[in-house]
């Protein structure tokens, strides 16, 4: 059976997801900062992790954006093969990110030409990513993404002889390199496997997964464990200036690779750490 | 760690008694500008231009803030990651530029021009743009309208809470 689903539908869900992912963090994310903000045994860390909570509460209780950068709007969305749109599915995704920024006061962050570089004054276009999958639901994933942390990420093309040091490696260089300039404390997306793309999609896919849960791999939630206690003792604290609270959370995803290569992507994020996700 | 609460226009000796780490809260005007609007700027200053405000003894705040609902002065209006402004930096600071309120890193030839023109460059947290914006009592865009939120704006702050990065001493946060 083929299910029909509006256009209409999926602009109106993305229009509202925007606006949502923009003023308040997923449950995770809000209780680790609380947490830290707690536990911060660094002075200044202390001050700014406070700073956050009540950053937090502001967006929330006012409707002004977590960040000001709200972000190019990444869109996953996994599509039921027995579903039918009545138009374009493009246009869909862009008219809802238009309308969301739009009547969510976000700002408009988007350039029509990298080199040109003129507004494009509506956000639009959507970084869209789909896959086809059995069924006849639509799942959405809309995640913000601001760029002081996004210029900070990483693709490590790594030999196979690297192995696991060199991932880790991978992950705590680009960390270190990230510093102050990434809005620390920073949550962490890795990719590994797959080719020069896939790794680097896989790692964006990594952040919009709960932090409090690990990988189901437990060769991989080992390693996402003890990255998260090696690069909290980095020093680098909220903010840059010192402390133990410089990464939230470290979430790995991983694909089958090329007998010859091990690419590693590191996707860095601030703080705010955008998603939501809906089914239709 | 010591903490000042400094008036804007920055005093000489207000630079001169704050050093790297310590927390300082800002009051008086500061003037937003970002990627495109230090471009423009310097464009202008090659051709012999005049900038869209007195840079001599300025302070900006490196600032794309997000729109204003009914009723509000500002959006969000956190700080963007400083050292995509370091290649136009030295230039400003040598015509007179006192402060700048960012993220993250500078070059050595900003570090340098902020110890030879004796400057101040502060830090405000990154992400807590909602907060912030609580202490911008007034804005008013005067310049490069058409940027969208990369246009120049004249602001008045209230005790916005910044960390000073690099002192005019020639010490660093990082």
């Amino acid at each position: 059976m083929i299910r029909e689903v509006s256009c209409s539908l999926i602009s109106k869900a993305i229009e509202e997801m925007c606006i949502e992912a923009n003023l308040s963090l997923t449950d995770d994310v809000r209780e680790k900062i609380v947490l830290a903000a707690d536990t911060e045994t660094g002075v200044i860390a202390k001050k700014i992790l406070g700073q956050l909570v009540e950053n937090m509460e502001i967006a929330k209780n006012e409707a002004i954006p977590i960040c000001q950068d709200t972000g190019m709007a990444v869109v996953f969305m996994e599509i039921g093969q027995d579903v039918h749109l009545d138009g374009s599915l493009t246009d869909a995704v862009n008219e809802g990110v238009r309308n969301g920024y739009e009547h969510g006061y976000l700002r408009k962050s988007v350039v029509e030409d990298p080199l040109i570089r003129v507004n494009t004054k509506d956000n639009t276009p959507a970084i869209l990513h789909v896959s086809l999958v059995p069924g006849d639901k639509i799942k959405i994933t809309v995640a913000p993404k601001g760029f002081g942390s996004e210029n900070m990420s990483r693709v490590y093309m790594l030999k196979p002889a690297d192995g696991e040091e060199g991932v880790k490696n991978a992950i705590l260089d680009a960390v270190k390199q990230a510093g102050p300039n990434a809005c620390p404390p920073m949550t962490v997306g890795v990719g590994i496997g797959g080719d020069f793309e896939m790794c680097a999609i896989l790692a964006k896919k990594a952040l919009t997964r709960d932090i409090s849960k690990r990988s189901e791999k437990p060769h991989i939630a080992r390693i996402e464990e003890e990255m998260l206690e090696k690069l909290n003792k980095t020093g680098i604290g909220p903010g840059g200036f010192g402390g133990d609270t410089t990464v939230l959370g470290v979430n790995i995803e991983t694909y089958p690779t090329h007998i010859a290569g091990l690419p590693v992507a590191v996707n860095i994020c601030c703080h705010v750490n955008r998603h939501v996700t809906r089914v239709l | 760690m010591a903490e000042f609460h400094i008036g804007l226009p920055l005093k000489e000796s207000d630079i001169e008694a704050v050093h790297a780490g310590d927390y300082v809260y800002l009051t008086g005007t500061v003037y937003s500008a970002r990627d495109a609007a230090h471009k423009r700027m310097t464009e202008a200053l090659e051709k012999g231009e005049k900038l869209p405000f007195d840079i001599n003894g300025s302070v900006i705040y490196y600032l794309g803030p997000s729109p204003a609902r009914p009723g509000q002065v500002i959006g969000s209006a956190g700080p963007t990651t400083s050292s995509r402004m370091d290649k136009y930096t030295p230039a400003l600071l040598d015509l007179g530029l006192k402060g700048m309120i960012g993220k993250g890193r500078r070059s050595e030839e900003v570090k340098d021009a902020i110890k030879r023109d004796k400057a101040v460059y502060f830090a405000a947290v990154g992400g807590a743009g909602a907060l912030l914006s609580k202490c911008i009592i007034k804005s008013e865009v005067i310049a490069y309208e058409d940027l969208g939120t990369e246009a120049v704006r004249k602001m008045e702050v209230k005790e916005l809470p910044v960390i000073v990065v690099t002192d005019c001493h020639g010490n660093s946060v990082y």
